[in-house]
């Protein structure tokens, strides 16, 4: 749900990371708040537990620049991906503007990966959303893993309708920002639709 | 989609906090804001210079989201007032109609007792000028309104955002 205010002449919009458990989507957001200018950027939250793992979820808003004179904002969130935090996953979700799918290259994660894209799918219904007709782009991280699944397999098995995919190796930052584009240019050109 | 956009008018921010404006000084609270239940501010009044407003309002909205599964947990439908107490600051949260949180931050100079029989005082005019809001929106998503500077937006202007 965009919010546009026009006192402040800002657009905020909503994007979340979803994807199975220990898939990168904390890597992702933090490697998007180290690079991003701290003037551009507001505090990562991270509702994590002791051991590092989200609870909750974590956020970063970050300013994109100016379009037609208003600031755009985008609030980052993530999900947390364990599978016994599914009431979490379905609050994060109401009011998302643009779904971001990290899935793990991880041989041995195949199957997570589909799991939890069925949970995106199931999540999204319950909040009247339909995965096809919202702005969604998936990821395919940890490409630099030895058992990365080769990425025609991923995308056999992954690709949901016709999203862009992305390949990813989060920890060193490689096809971050391309994940993020992508994103904020559909979320944006959904402005044009719905405006 | 299942919900509409917000679309803040100028001349509903300037009543909106005028509002909370009014609120804060009666109810002697250092901060109050009005948040949506996605985490969005909507509009802020008093000494928030120093907070991180942003991460406060993505907070509440995800503290109230959490409690309020809890309530349907146990079979309540909501818990409408939300009360942290810490050593100097406190926190009061409520919902102002369906979509808002109201957020009052507020130390020794005021009490919980004040806070909550302003903010009951104020939430009717708030739900009001709210509910005027959405109306709004909707009647800008509708086409009734002046046209939206979106509609337009071209390619070019998007990737200009990203530099290239």
């Amino acid at each position: 749900m965009t919010f546009i205010n026009y006192a402040a002449r800002e657009i905020n919009c909503k994007i979340v990371y979803y994807g199975p458990g220990l898939g990168g989507k904390t890597t992702n957001l933090k490697w998007i708040y180290g690079k991003s200018n701290p003037t551009s950027r507001g505090k990562l939250i991270s509702l994590a537990t002791e051991t590092d793992r989200t609870l909750f979820f974590d956020f970063l808003p970050l300013d994109l620049g100016t379009i037609r004179g208003f600031k755009t904002r985008f609030h980052l969130y993530t999900v947390p991906g364990q599978v016994f935090y599914d009431a979490s996953r379905k609050l994060i979700l109401k009011g998302v503007d643009g779904v971001v799918f990290v899935a793990d290259s991880q041989a041995a994660r195949m199957e997570a990966n589909v799991e939890s894209l069925k949970n995106l799918r199931s999540n999204l219904k319950d909040q009247g959303y339909e995965l096809a007709k919202i702005p969604y782009v998936l990821q395919l991280n940890k490409r630099d893993t030895a058992s990365a699944v080769p990425v025609e397999e991923m995308k056999r098995q992954l690709v949901m309708k016709d999203e862009p995919v992305f390949e990813a190796v989060a920890q060193s930052g490689a096809g971050v920002f391309d994940t993020l584009k992508s994103i904020a240019r559909m979320v944006l050109g959904e402005l044009r639709k719905t405006a | 989609m299942p919900t509409s956009d917000i679309v803040l008018h100028e001349e509903d921010f300037h009543l909106i906090r005028d509002l909370i404006q009014r609120l804060r000084i009666e109810a002697n609270a250092r901060v109050i804001c009005l948040v949506d239940r996605n985490g969005q501010q909507i509009a802020c009044v008093g000494e928030a210079q120093a907070l991180d407003m942003t991460a406060l309002a993505s907070l509440a909205a995800g503290n109230v989201a959490a409690t309020d599964s809890l309530a349907r947990l146990i079979g309540e439908k909501d818990f409408s007032t939300l009360y942290h107490e810490g050593e100097k600051d406190n926190l009061h949260l409520s919902m102002i109609g369906e979509k808002v949180i109201l957020v009052v931050i507020f130390d020794e100079r005021s009490s919980l007792g004040l806070v909550r029989l302003r903010v009951k005082k104020y939430a009717g005019e708030l739900t009001a000028a709210l509910e005027r809001m959405q109306q709004k929106s909707l009647k800008t998503k509708s086409g009734k309104m002046a046209a939206s500077p979106f509609t337009d937006i071209t390619d070019e202007d998007i990737d200009s955002l990203f530099g290239n």
